[in-house]
């Protein structure tokens, strides 16, 4: 039987009286790559944020590493990156990652390592001491991936990593993610990018706060009878052809 | 060792951003000097006319500082104040002096009258009048406004620009995300709030340095007291402004609404710091002046400044302020919790 990792249960969050997300669980094991679809407004970002510890549940409650969230001990296991790239742009790349890598209590040579190994996942070495401000958008992107990859997290969370992101570039971060994964690191992104999803161990689908469907993408295109996850996605969302 | 790390990012930010750099120290510099001219101008030289004033008084009038005109009739006279060439007239009716007044400027009627005064004073020596002694505990008789405004803005401009730039530099790390990644770190809340009050910290030393060493030597505001005191106390103030600056930004979803925070925060401070004198506040208002920090801080600059006074008369004010900051400290990871319960 395979650990669960992360444990979301009867998870309700409402903003005032506007309900965002309602009764949601799901369980997530060590080592996949979890995908969470859903058209925009669905509530992927709300149940990602409650996750690594921005937001508490209205109702139920949120364990990682079987530990209740938010823990400070669980936090620091977590990487996070958020749909804004949140980059200090008057400092170079160099200053953010030695910024963000002391926070996690690196330092010295391994620190060194550490921030150039992440950049040459993201490719970005080259691109190093140039401040941010003069980054294009795909770059603060992968340099904010980056950042999330420093202290090696067992777990990651990625809301929408590769918006912005040409092809060419996002097959290699997906590559990363696969090599991360099998390092034992447990991944979960949310995208509305079909050709992502199709790249994700198992796949939540979630439409107005609700997980209306899991399973694999074959299994997802199964039991539509779609031919495509875009088709599947379509059904899901309401679509109906 | 995270405190480090946020404080040097601070830091390396001021430091790159040299435009805010200049408004820290440079701005209050400038406004400082304008105050100094506009306060410390030449004296007025009033516009003063004569009205069929009798020889054997004229000849004792005392008439340097002012531009006299003299005139036959009232009506002459009357006319050329209206015209605006006079400030006012001196008007002898059967041997007894009246004044009369253009009165739209209180400052100019103000230095008419003391003119007139002086002028007139000859006439009241003849008649068996000592003139009185005048001692000074503090000051001396040559104690400008701007003397005295001066500890007061001093403090009100360090306050005004600490406050603007540390709330808006917490304000961005809101709003390009960068908070919540702190927050999805393994950072402490107050080691945030540390941070950015050692950060700028820094940053405020160097400024109320520079700003106070400019306003004594360079502006010649009146010193009595000891340059160590009025550092102090203008450390103190920044620390306050840094406090409140961040902790009012978590109210302010963008810069122009950290902008208004201006007038409700800043301005009335002006009012009630003890810039314009307290006692002739409304009953009503008045109390308002205890809650305002600058309050505390003009008091503390006066005595040093003006009264030459030391530790034991400022130390109940300093010990305010530091709790002020302290309270606005707490307040302010109190605020955090809305992105972080722990």
């Amino acid at each position: 039987m395979e650990k669960q990792i992360v444990s979301i249960r009867n998870v309700s969050k409402s903003f005032g009286k506007q309900p965002v997300l309602k009764k949601l669980s799901l369980d997530i094991a060590a080592g996949e790559i979890f995908g969470l679809l859903g058209p925009s407004g669905a509530g992927k970002t709300t149940l990602v944020k409650q996750l690594v510890g921005l937001d508490t549940p209205s109702e139920g409650e949120c364990y990682i590493f079987e530990e209740k969230m938010p823990k400070l001990k669980i936090i620091e296991r977590i990487g996070y990156m958020a749909q804004s790239d949140a980059l200090y742009t008057e400092l170079t790349a160099r200053e953010n990652l030695d910024f963000f890598s002391s926070l996690y209590g690196l330092k010295g040579a391994r620190k060194k390592q550490r921030i150039s190994e992440v950049m040459a996942t993201v490719s970005l070495s080259e691109h190093i001491n140039k401040p941010v401000a003069n980054y294009s958008g795909g770059m603060k992107r992968r340099l904010s991936l980056a950042i999330a990859l420093l202290h090696e997290p067992s777990l990651l969370i990625l809301d929408e990593p590769t918006v912005g992101i040409d092809p060419v570039l996002r097959r290699s971060i997906w590559q990363a993610f696969n090599e991360l994964k099998e390092k034992g690191a447990t991944i979960i992104v949310t995208t509305h990018v079909m050709d992502e999803a199709e790249k994700c161990d198992r796949l939540g689908m979630i439409r107005d706060g609700e997980l209306i469907a899991v399973g694999t993408p074959a299994e997802l295109q199964e039991k539509t009878h779609s031919e495509s996850i875009e088709e599947a996605f379509l059904v899901y969302g309401g679509a109906q052809s | 060792m995270r405190v480090t790390a946020l404080f040097i990012r601070i830091l390396r930010q001021i430091v790159r951003d040299k435009r805010t750099l200049a408004l820290l120290i440079f701005a209050p510099i400038l406004v400082l000097s304008m105050l100094y001219l506009v306060f410390d101008g030449e004296d007025y030289i009033p516009n003063v006319g004569l009205v069929a004033v009798p020889d054997p008084v004229q000849s004792q009038l005392d008439l340097e500082n002012s531009n006299i005109e003299y005139y036959e009739t009232e009506k002459a006279a009357k006319k050329a104040l209206s015209a605006g060439k006079l400030d006012g007239y001196l008007l002898f009716e059967n041997q007894v002096p009246s004044v009369v007044l253009e009165g739209s400027d209180p400052s100019v009627n103000a230095s008419v009258m003391k003119w007139i005064q002086e002028a007139m004073k000859p006439l009241q020596k003849s008649s068996l009048q000592q003139e009185l002694d005048i001692d000074y505990v503090f000051g001396s008789d040559e104690l400008g406004q701007f003397d005295y405004y001066g500890p007061a803005l001093l403090g009100y401009f360090v306050f005004f620009f600490v406050f603007l730039i540390a709330g808006v530099s917490f304000l961005r790390e809101r709003t390009t995300g960068t908070l919540e990644r702190l927050l999805s770190s393994p950072l402490r809340k107050w080691e945030i709030v540390m941070g950015y009050v050692i950060g700028f910290g820094i940053f405020i030393m160097i400024q109320a340095a520079i700003i106070t060493w400019y306003s004594i030597y360079v502006l010649d505001m009146v010193m009595e007291g000891s340059f160590g005191f009025v550092l102090l106390i203008t450390l103190l103030v920044s620390l306050t402004a840094l406090t409140l600056g961040t902790l009012l930004s978590a109210y302010a979803n963008n810069e122009l609404q950290m902008i208004q925070f201006i007038p409700l925060v800043i301005v009335p401070q002006l009012f009630f710091s003890g810039l314009f004198n307290l006692d002739t506040i409304s009953d009503w208002l008045s109390w308002i002046g205890p809650f305002m920090p600058l309050y505390y801080a003009t008091e503390a600059l006066r005595n040093v400044m003006i009264r030459g006074y030391g530790w034991d008369m400022i130390d109940q004010d300093l010990l305010i302020l530091a709790a002020f900051s302290a309270l606005f400290m707490l307040l302010n990871i109190l605020a955090l919790r809305k992105y972080r319960k722990i």
